[in-house]
């Protein structure tokens, strides 16, 4: 079971404070991978929110075929951050990581955000399947103020690969999953966190109704829903499916997942509008064991459990800073000065939300919504 | 040399009893002469005899063997073709000594000869093959393990529950936001199809008629108990023969799933009674196909049509009620499909599914596009060659159709190319629970594809004790003379049915494939929802049919 840390700040912070948290985890994780998603960016990315950051791996080969085929979209360079490799035993270093901001083609500057966002997925797509087949590139994420890294060893050593501990990058919210490697190979793309158009979530836990879910998911004709190499990136695409594609207030994504039974339903003010999804959705009813944290695009961080709460979960903190955790000693890690006595622990029916900028916290309850 | 009498010894036309299907065993020095098992044989294969032969006797006071010859009595098996045995061992049930019983006959010459008068060989039951059928070759292999702990079938919540009706596409749903929470927009003006809950295991077409009074009252009253007293949504398809007026004026019409086939019988006083009906019922079915027999009629033969099947149907009393092929006033599929199911549905109200049933075939794909694309079709409904039958020619049953578990398979991959997964649920049946596998067939099913398994056959071994096998053992149902009193009109024989007990044993079986269900999903994670499509839950030994189900190959 893969161990989830997830911080959300009205102040920025590195992802140092995500990485010791996984560490007092220690025992979750196998050093199978780190994944780290970082959104509203400060350091040096601070001045560069409207432009989309491209992250991802490249071969020396890999990265002229990037450059290539990005000079022939006319996305034009602004900037390119890379990490100072420190070599650390154990893990494999590649030859190019990086995030490079870019500005729009001329064509595409005065499109709408909406139209814009399409173009990001489908370069990213467009260079994730130039690149798949040897392994030449490894593109994570396309999106403004929007930081993806992944590799495969312990998170700890990752960090110190990646020179983390010399805080250069900082962000408002950071999420980082250590991964405990189970029924799929370990691979980059399977590793959480998982990010379409501004929605991102990472998962612990198997997916046993992954297959179902797929499907349904790559038959709504969007080309973004792909990939698949873990169970858990439908969890991702659910999100972003139910919010943005379906305009659907977010509490809806828990309805979704984990559907109310018909006489639960009932208790509902929204019964008849309820009644209709549980059927149309019926494919992506999720069954767990899973413990699902998200965010959206508006910065908005949640938790979600499945209906029987089979995996862990805590939220705790102080207001403007909150952490949502797989595990309590990574709370304790990050907030130690908190209330614990305030943590919560979301049960079956509920669904935690962290406003934006972490002002406050809310459990919304599925039964009494 | 000739005999004197001019006659020619030809023995060349008459039948030894090793052509029979099977051999009636009977013992002679334990059989009390009773002639219980002659009176109660159907097909007549078994007559008493008087001999005049040659026995060895003992007796008195220093006994010693002697040959004696004196007429005695015996049992007798038939040679005519006609009255073969059927194997169904009534004989065996009745016989106060078990002096008497039929041995199958593996090296029978049975279809050699079962075809006098230029007619082919006609019976009932299903498709004679006792092989082992893909259904029953699928195993559950997506065990969870360690790091997806698996459910606990006992005391976990569980909803086996599956729907028919069309399900509008989530991207159709008439629903606006208003004060953070869904509701929906009345004015789209959005037809919002109706959609029934069901248990996944329904209980196929099987009419009254070609069901005798006690067998049909029986499970009406399974399905009204399982629905209102155990909270299982099992519904019922009438088949094509119409429905009791009463029944359809009382609440309890909720649970049935009415049919029209192309003999329409019934209908009329279906269509009279609709003013007087307080309630709907669960879904119309349009038979367009059986998988039993595809591309051929129905029959219900004259002596079956009785006053009450004669009313219920709208009939005279013993007249032959032949269905045709096909719907005669039907050119295309267009007018079959799309207008058969919009004029049903307008009769009713738009408030009740209508969905039609073919047959297993190649061509199902076909149909199931032309239904993708018709907003108004509620489900497909695809019986496979093993389904049953009351009356079919032996050739239709064996050898005419198609099964079900690629058929199925192959419908639903369509649909999730098309994204219509969700929209247009699969019902299978034929062959479901023929070895006796009910739950374990119906979930292997579900998880090709199907929304729903429909049951006939089983239900009729499980609840009434059908003697049908797949060695062509009794099979008799086309001639109204069932043994067990469940295809036939015949007081003397459907009273040997008691339909408190049908009703009984059909709660039983229920609630047993209930339980089955929860164990098969529980291992692999499943609880919440039907595992419609769960493909990577299913393994066979056998890789050309991994590769053609597209699933995973185990051994």
């Amino acid at each position: 079971m893969c161990r989830l840390t997830a911080i959300t700040s009205s102040k920025y912070f590195s992802p140092m404070e995500n990485i010791l948290a996984l560490e007092t985890m220690k025992e979750g994780h196998d050093g199978s991978g780190l994944g780290l998603t970082l959104k509203d960016l400060g350091g040096e990315f601070k001045e560069l929110k409207e432009y989309p950051i491209l992250s991802g791996i490249c071969s020396k080969k890999g990265r002229e075929t990037l450059d290539a085929y990005m000079d022939e979209m006319g996305f034009k360079l602004l900037y390119r951050w890379r990490p100072k490799i420190k070599p650390v035993k154990g893990i494999l270093a590649r030859d190019f990581y990086f995030a490079g901001v870019y500005d729009y083609p001329d064509e595409w500057k005065e499109k709408p955000f909406e139209e814009k966002e399409q173009l990001l997925m489908n370069t990213r797509l467009t260079l994730r399947k130039m690149g798949e087949a040897d392994e030449s590139i490894f593109v994570f994420s396309f999106y403004p103020d929007v930081i993806t890294l992944k590799e495969v060893g312990d998170p700890l050593q990752i960090s110190e690969f990646f020179g983390l501990d010399k805080n250069i990058l900082k962000a408002k919210i950071i999420f980082a999953q250590g991964r405990q490697n189970t029924n799929y190979q370990i691979y980059l793309y399977a590793c959480h966190p998982f990010f379409i158009q501004g929605y991102c979530t990472m998962t612990n836990g198997e997916n046993t109704a992954f297959v179902p879910i797929r499907e349904f998911l790559m038959s709504r004709g969007f080309p973004g829903y792909m990939g698949y190499n873990s169970d858990s990136e439908v969890f991702c695409h659910i999100l972003h499916y139910s919010v943005r594609q379906l305009g659907f207030p977010i509490t809806y994504y828990k309805d979704i997942i984990t559907p109310l039974k018909w006489e639960e339903i009932q208790q509902r003010p929204d019964r008849e509008a309820l009644s209709l999804i549980k059927m149309s959705l019926r494919p992506l009813c999720i069954d767990g064991p899973n413990m699902v944290i998200g965010f959206t695009p508006d910065g908005t961080c949640f938790m979600v459990q499945d209906s029987k709460k089979l995996r862990p979960g805590v939220v705790g903190g102080v207001k403007g800073k909150y952490a949502l955790m797989s595990e309590l000693c990574g709370l304790d890690k990050v907030i130690p000065e908190r209330d614990s006595s305030k943590d919560i622990y979301p049960m079956k029916y509920d669904m935690v939300i962290v406003s934006p900028e972490a002002k406050e916290v809310k459990v919304w309850n599925q039964l009494q919504a | 040399m000739e005999p004197v009498t001019g006659l020619r010894l030809d023995y060349n036309h008459k039948l030894t009893i090793k052509e029979f299907p099977y051999i009636v065993r009977w013992r002679e020095d334990r059989c009390k002469r009773c002639g219980q098992c002659t009176a109660v044989c159907p097909n007549g294969a078994i007559k008493p005899a008087v001999k005049y032969m040659r026995v060895i006797e003992s007796g008195g006071d220093t006994p010693k063997p002697r040959p004696v010859r004196r007429i005695i009595h015996v049992i007798e098996q038939v040679d005519n073709i006609e009255n073969y045995c059927t194997g169904c061992a009534m004989c065996s049930l009745v016989c106060p000594n078990n002096a008497i019983e039929p041995e199958y006959n593996p090296q029978n010459k049975f279809l050699f000869y079962k075809n006098r008068g230029g007619e082919g060989y006609k019976r009932g039951g299903r498709r004679n093959d006792p092989g082992v059928s893909t259904l029953d070759r699928l195993k559950f292999t997506r065990i969870s393990m360690l790091t997806d702990p698996a459910l606990d079938a006992g005391r976990h919540e569980f909803r086996v529950r599956s729907y028919i009706g069309r399900i509008l596409p989530p991207e159709e749903l008439p629903l606006k936001v208003e004060d953070g929470r869904l509701v929906i927009d009345k004015s789209s003006g959005k037809f919002i199809p109706p959609v029934r809950e069901i248990f996944p295991i329904m209980i196929g077409s099987m009419s009254i008629g070609a069901l005798s009074p006690h067998m049909w009252e029986g499970l009406a009253m399974g399905v009204a108990y399982l629905n209102e007293v155990e909270g299982i949504p099992v519904v019922m398809c009438s088949g094509e023969g119409g429905f009791p007026p009463r029944l359809l004026k009382s609440r309890y019409v909720k649970y049935f799933i009415l049919q029209i086939a192309s003999g329409y019988f019934g209908w009329d006083s279906i269509l009279h009674t609709l003013p007087y009906m307080t309630d709907d019922p669960a879904a119309i079915e349009i038979k367009y196909g059986q998988g039993a027999k595809p591309g051929d009629g129905g029959l219900l033969m004259a002596p079956k049509v009785i006053r009450l099947i004669a009313e219920i149907r709208g009939v005279p009393q013993y007249v032959d009620l032949p269905s045709p092929p096909t719907h005669q006033t039907k050119y295309s599929i267009e007018e079959s499909v799309m207008k058969m199911i919009q004029s049903m549905s307008m009769a009713l109200g738009f408030r009740i599914p209508v969905y039609p049933k073919i047959s297993g075939t190649r061509t199902a794909k076909a149909v199931l596009n032309n239904l993708a694309r018709n907003p108004y079709a509620a489900a497909l409904c695809i019986d496979g060659e093993d389904g049953g039958t009351g009356a079919a020619y032996n050739v239709s049953l064996d050898k005419m159709g198609h099964p079900i578990a690629s058929n199925i398979r192959e419908c639903y991959l369509d649909l999730v190319k098309q994204g219509k997964q969700n929209e247009l649920p699969l019902i299978a049946a034929g062959g479901i629970g023929k070895k006796g596998n009910l739950a374990a067939n119906a979930a292997a099913l579900i998880m090709l594809g199907a929304s729903a398994v429909a049951v006939g056959k089983y239900i009729m071994q499980a609840t009434a004790d059908c003697l049908g096998d797949e060695y062509n053992r009794c099979n008799l149902c086309n001639t109204g003379k069932c043994p067990r009193g469940i295809t036939t009109q015949d007081p003397k024989l459907y009273r040997r049915l008691d339909p408190d007990k049908v009703a009984e044993r059909l709660v039983e079986v229920i609630k047993a494939a209930d339980v089955e269900l929860r164990k098969i999903f529980a291992p692999m994670g499943r609880s919440t929802e039907l595992p419609i499509g769960m493909s990577d839950g299913l393994s066979i030994d056998d890789k050309a049919m991994a590769e053609r189900l597209e699933i995973s190959y185990a051994c």
